[in-house]
């Protein structure tokens, strides 16, 4: 597997569009950090743009890298190696590449600012754990779709639609469903939504470390009651955790069966 | 070498191998033939364990090759379609391959020679022509010394030269006692290598020996008009039905 993620990985470090990705967040962090003037709104502009952006990237990449390597795949598959280490170590290549872009080109210009010596340092680095672990949930996801579509089409419609639907859909039929049940308890039922999705769980979690989360309003307010921050910061880890490792356990498992 | 039993194969609705048995024994060149869709190769998929049949068995020495992998490492195999990831160098693709192998002897830098590929090794592999790629996939199926080669339509988008260096080096290989097994639609490159013929139809074996026995078999005095008459015997047979 390791021998797979290096050469994989080594491809996509060279290609165009790794440096796009890398120069996007550096200039990204560069013009925030200059109308800003200030680490921690800085942080949270950051954080809205990172959570809708890096699911978007990381399932057209996963999509795109898997259908483009499909023959290469093939010889691959020819060679003596698990078949669960030539899935695994592509996507670690994507994966890794990618949180790669997005760790080196935000923290060069927070470094240069000197994110060291101020106390948004730990929020900004949460802000990098949870960019880094939704790359590493959304390419895992698009993995699997890919698997499961040999139709290239059809894979890269549901990896946008899943994408829209997380980050888009989910939230408004969650804000409808508070309007419609207003009248009944909802703490646990918010509570549970949110957990079930990665994007608004790393919102969350970004929230309850910076301390703002009135600022998020209802979720915000329930995530702050029921676990107080800590509680609530590990909970919301353990779920993100869990949406890397199922989506590689199907990874494992569907190519595991599949005809190529 | 590899013996086969009753293989079944279905993709969906549509059955592809329907109970092959076949034979092959060690040495010499296997030309597997038949009609776009005979299952020519899903069979060879099947034997490389990239198609995960429905039923029946594959021994390879006499072991089945179902959920192994450490086999493959006595298999050479020539993809159809040579498609490598872009941004590497030749160079680096070789050695990639050659890292996922246990038999580090290998014999890349005479191939390398042989199809004049000195001046692309630090070229990258989306600047290569068709043509240029194929003779790399060449290359990284021949530099290991298997006891078995599967070849896929080796011969798509060769120069005449670089087609005459690869039957010298089939042949080559051949006299050192390997199995070769082999597609291809060009029959007379076929009928130049091939010491036995293997016939898929409609996912059955419909003839396995030498090319004279086809001929008698099939009342015709060259192989291409042999293999003609097979397929428009069994096209009739299609419109008749």
């Amino acid at each position: 597997m390791i021998k797979i993620l290096k050469y994989s990985f080594y491809d996509l470090m060279r290609s165009r569009w790794s440096y796009v990705y890398f120069l996007f967040y550096l200039l990204l962090g560069l013009v925030l950090l200059f109308l800003n003037n200030d680490l921690s709104k800085a942080v949270i502009t950051l954080m809205n743009v990172i959570i809708i952006l890096v699911p978007l990237i990381g399932t057209i990449f996963g999509v795109m890298y898997y259908y483009n390597s499909k023959e290469f795949t093939e010889l691959l598959l020819a060679q003596p190696v698990k078949r669960s280490s030539i899935f695994l170590g592509q996507y670690l290549g994507v994966s890794l590449s990618l949180a790669m872009s997005l760790v080196i080109g935000l923290g060069l210009p927070f470094i240069f600012y000197g994110i060291f010596n101020s106390d948004a340092i730990g929020n900004f680095s949460l802000l990098l754990i949870t960019g880094a672990l939704l790359t590493l949930i959304f390419t895992a996801l698009a993995f699997v779709i890919a698997l499961t579509n040999d139709n290239k089409i059809k894979g890269f419609g549901y990896a946008i639609l899943l994408w829209l639907f997380l980050a888009v859909i989910y939230d408004g039929i969650f804000l409808m469903s508070l309007v419609f049940f207003e009248d009944y308890p909802l703490d646990k039922f918010s509570l549970i939504t949110t957990m079930l999705n990665p994007i608004d769980l790393s919102r969350v979690l970004i929230l309850l470390k910076m301390d703002i989360s009135a600022l998020l309003g209802y979720t915000g307010a329930v995530f702050q009651k029921f676990f107080g921050t800590n509680l609530g910061i590990i909970l919301s880890s353990l779920m993100l955790i869990l949406w890397v490792s199922i989506p590689l356990f199907l990874i494992k498992r569907i190519s595991g069966r599949k005809d190529f | 070498m590899i013996s086969i039993e009753n293989l079944y194969k279905r993709f969906g609705k549509n059955q592809v191998l329907k109970g092959i048995d076949l034979e092959i024994e060690e040495g010499g060149i296997f030309a597997v033939l038949g009609p776009n869709g005979s299952g020519k190769t899903t069979l060879i998929k099947s034997i490389l364990g990239m198609v995960v049949p429905n039923s029946g068995s594959i021994k390879l020495n006499g072991k089945a090759v179902k959920n192994d992998w450490k086999y493959r490492n006595n298999i050479d195999y020539l993809p159809q379609i040579a498609n490598f990831p872009g941004n590497l160098s030749v160079k680096e693709l070789i050695r990639m391959i050659k890292d996922l192998r246990a038999h580090k002897t290998t014999g890349d830098k005479e191939l390398i020679e042989l199809f004049r590929l000195e001046p692309f090794l630090d070229k990258k592999l989306s600047n290569l022509s068709g043509g240029t790629k194929q003779k790399v996939n060449l290359v990284l199926t021949f530099m290991f010394d298997s006891p078995l080669i599967i070849l896929d339509e080796p011969t798509t988008g060769l120069d005449p030269i670089s087609h005459i260096r690869l039957k010298q080096l089939i042949q080559r290989e051949k006299d050192k006692g390997k199995t070769i097994l082999i597609t291809s639609h060009i029959m007379s490159f076929v009928e130049e290598i091939a010491d036995e013929i293997v016939f898929l139809l409609e996912g059955k074996i419909y003839f396995k020996g030498d090319i004279p026995a086809l001929k008698t078999k099939t009342g015709q005095p060259d192989f291409e008009h042999a293999i003609a008459s097979i397929l428009t015997s069994s096209y009739d047979k299609d419109i008749k039905v």
